[in-house]
């Protein structure tokens, strides 16, 4: 060992900027936890707005940007998980929290027979196979009249109102239970936003990872090394839609009402969480963290005008992807190389590096 | 009878989803682009057909008429000036682009149309029917299905017949060595996006009479027409039509049990033949 101590190479994600971004991203949590001691109800209805698109623009970011898998039929597991739900409180009698755990478990198994169906179709036709599923899984929940069928039901007041936490955070801010669970459900959101992004960057930076950037990047090279393309993308596919369907169903337990037309809907759900991945950037995970921030801006700038705020996203989806196609982000670190969240492998260490090998 | 009479009221509504299908298994066949904007594009000129028709006080099929050089143009260009600088080997371009557009083009006519249902007035002939044997049937849903036929005639003579075929087929294989024979790829995908747009507006005039539209509508008619191609096969007119009429059959089947379960027996009837025959019914190319 000690032959080549003098002279050892080591492979390293970080980076100095990341580094330090680690310690603000930290610092920026703690902060974000703290908001309810300090920002209004309305306030914390936004920054749950921006956690769940951001942790649904994560997932079909590493579904379609790090995957190849572009889906336009995501709703069906936002939908599904919320209907989980629904009824697993409603049916069952059981706590809203429980129902959210339920619709992530009931995302994951919905993904099974729709991977299979979908997994037959390559590129173009994936999409379109996903939004059919999608639509199927809509009519179909559509007909379950114990939930209200095509008009939808609501969540009742008593079973938010006793929902695990809500008494104590009654208590600490001294609120009423309506606010209390927004405060709740905020907070899940972050935990769910913070849990995501650390869980894609460590899958990224995994042996998976590099299998799955392989993947991307040469299908068959891939294959002939031996990474085993279909299984990969099955995994990502499943613990997407396990992901989709927590926040599906979280999302829900605040809006505590719910409709087919609603839970299902392919603007809010898919067109949203598309732009603000195509707008900051694809294939990035700093991508959608300021592809949200965009679309809450423009969504705050633009809300009293009605279809033109979709119309201008839409144009601006559309140049982005034209003269930009790396988004916002992927210009921004294309002039300063900065990276927040590295993934590539860098060689540190070895001859230009004098008694290097102790610091790894 | 009446499963008769379901049977050929499906046949005749696959017409109008073959209608649908018909520019975007053009587009789909010679360049692989998924137009996801092909249903907002259908309503778009549906929208068009009733401005003429309203606005100007002319006959519907005049008003198509004089519609399909319009939205020839405006094909012709979106593939010119958009759309080829999307094509490539990544997929992902061309989808988000057409998708922002689906978007755009649908909040662009809730501005310009509001978000009232409309219908493109045709007369007398709306409610006519004629009777065949025991089964009567509807003059608007029977010329449909004469103008799905005539349409995939004629896209099969355009493909294979003419010299205009002949650059399709050729740039559809090998893109490179078809340019080097002194076609231009760039101007042949955009004539066959404009192409495209013209079935459409064909398809656009048949919807609008038979039913009730709004902006929303499209991306529901894009999956239909999706549906039927994908049955039919990549780059078969004739399947394309059998895909369509696959559709609309299930389609009255369903509603004939159920009237809730008409779209979700169309999609299962495309989920179960995806399930066996995962590449159509008739595929033509290899993709």
């Amino acid at each position: 060992m000690s032959l080549v101590s003098s002279n050892q190479w080591a492979v390293e994600t970080r980076t100095r900027a990341s580094s330090m971004f680690f310690v603000i991203a930290a610092v920026a949590v703690l902060i974000a936890f703290a908001a309810p001691f300090f920002l209004s109800r309305s306030g914390i209805q936004d920054l749950f707005f921006i956690l769940t698109m951001l942790v649904l623009a994560q997932c079909w970011n590493l579904l379609a940007g790090y995957a190849g898998l572009v889906s336009v039929g995501q709703q069906a597991f936002v939908g599904f998980g919320a209907y989980a739900m629904f009824a697993t409180v409603i049916l069952l009698g059981l706590d809203p929290l429980v129902g959210v755990l339920a619709g992530g478990l009931m995302g994951a198994l919905l993904a099974i027979p729709t991977g299979f169906f979908a997994f037959r179709l390559q590129g173009a036709y994936f999409a379109i196979g996903t939004w059919v599923i999608a639509e199927v899984v809509r009519l179909s929940m559509a007909q379950w009249k114990a939930l209200g069928g095509g008009t939808g039901t609501s969540l009742p007041t008593t079973a938010t109102r006793d929902m695990v936490g809500v008494k104590l955070v009654q208590d600490i801010f001294g609120v009423r239970s309506a606010q209390a669970v927004d405060i709740l459900c905020y907070w899940l959101a972050l935990i769910l936003a913070v849990a995501s992004v650390v869980f894609i960057y460590r899958l990224l930076r995994s042996r998976q990872g590099l299998g799955l950037a392989a993947v991307r990047d040469n299908t068959v090279a891939a294959r002939a090394v031996g990474v085993d393309a279909l299984r990969i993308k099955a995994a990502v596919y499943i613990i997407v839609a396990f992901i989709t369907g927590l926040v599906g169903a979280l999302i829900y337990v605040q809006k505590a009402r719910i409709s087919p037309d609603a839970a299902f809907a392919v603007t809010d759900w898919t067109a949203y969480v598309i732009f603000i991945v195509v707008i900051g950037g694809i294939g990035a995970i700093e991508g959608p963290i300021v592809g949200v921030l965009v679309l809450y801006l423009l969504q705050t700038l633009l809300a009293d005008y009605g279809s033109w705020y979709l119309l201008a996203l839409g144009l601006i989806g559309i140049a982005v992807m034209l003269f930009a196609p790396r988004g916002l982000w992927g210009l921004f670190t294309e002039r300063t190389g900065i990276q927040l969240f590295p993934v590539r492998r860098i060689l540190t260490g070895g001859t230009n590096k004098t008694n290097g090998g102790t610091n790894v | 009878m009446s499963v008769l009479d379901t049977l050929i009221q499906g046949i005749l509504l696959g017409g109008l989803y073959t209608l649908f299908a018909a520019g975007l298994a053009l587009v789909f066949g010679i360049m692989r682009l998924v137009n996801l904007a092909h249903g907002d594009l259908i309503v778009m000129a549906a929208f068009l057909i009733l401005y003429l028709v309203t606005g100007l006080g002319l006959n519907p099929f005049v008003a198509a008429l004089i519609a399909m050089p319009v939205m020839f143009g405006i094909g012709w260009a979106l593939q010119y000036f958009v759309l080829n600088r999307t094509l490539g080997p990544d997929i992902l371009p061309p989808l988000l682009v057409t998708f922002g557009l689906s978007i755009v083009i649908q909040n662009g006519l809730l501005q310009g149309f509001s978000a009232d249902s409309r219908r493109i007035p045709i007369g007398p002939l709306e409610s006519a029917s004629i009777n065949l044997g025991p089964i009567a049937v509807g003059v608007m849903p029977l010329l449909t299905f004469a103008s799905a036929v005539l349409v995939i005639v004629a896209l099969n003579v355009i493909f294979y017949r003419t010299s205009l075929g002949r650059a399709f087929r050729a740039t559809s294989d090998d893109k490179v060595t078809a340019g080097l024979m002194g076609i231009r790829p760039d101007n042949i995908f955009a004539i066959a996006t404009g192409l495209a747009l013209v079935v459409a507006t064909i398809a656009a005039l048949y919807l609008g009479a038979r039913a009730n539209f709004d902006p929303t509508i499209g991306p529901a008619r894009l999956i239909y027409a999706f549906e039927a191609v994908i049955i039919g096969g990549l780059g078969s007119f004739w399947g394309t039509l059998v895909g369509g009429i696959i559709i609309g059959v299930a389609q009255t089947f369903g509603a004939s049990i159920n009237p809730e379960w008409q779209i979700l027996a169309g999609h299962v009837a495309f989920l179960i033949v995806l399930l066996f025959r995962p590449r159509g019914l008739f595929p033509r190319a290899v993709d």
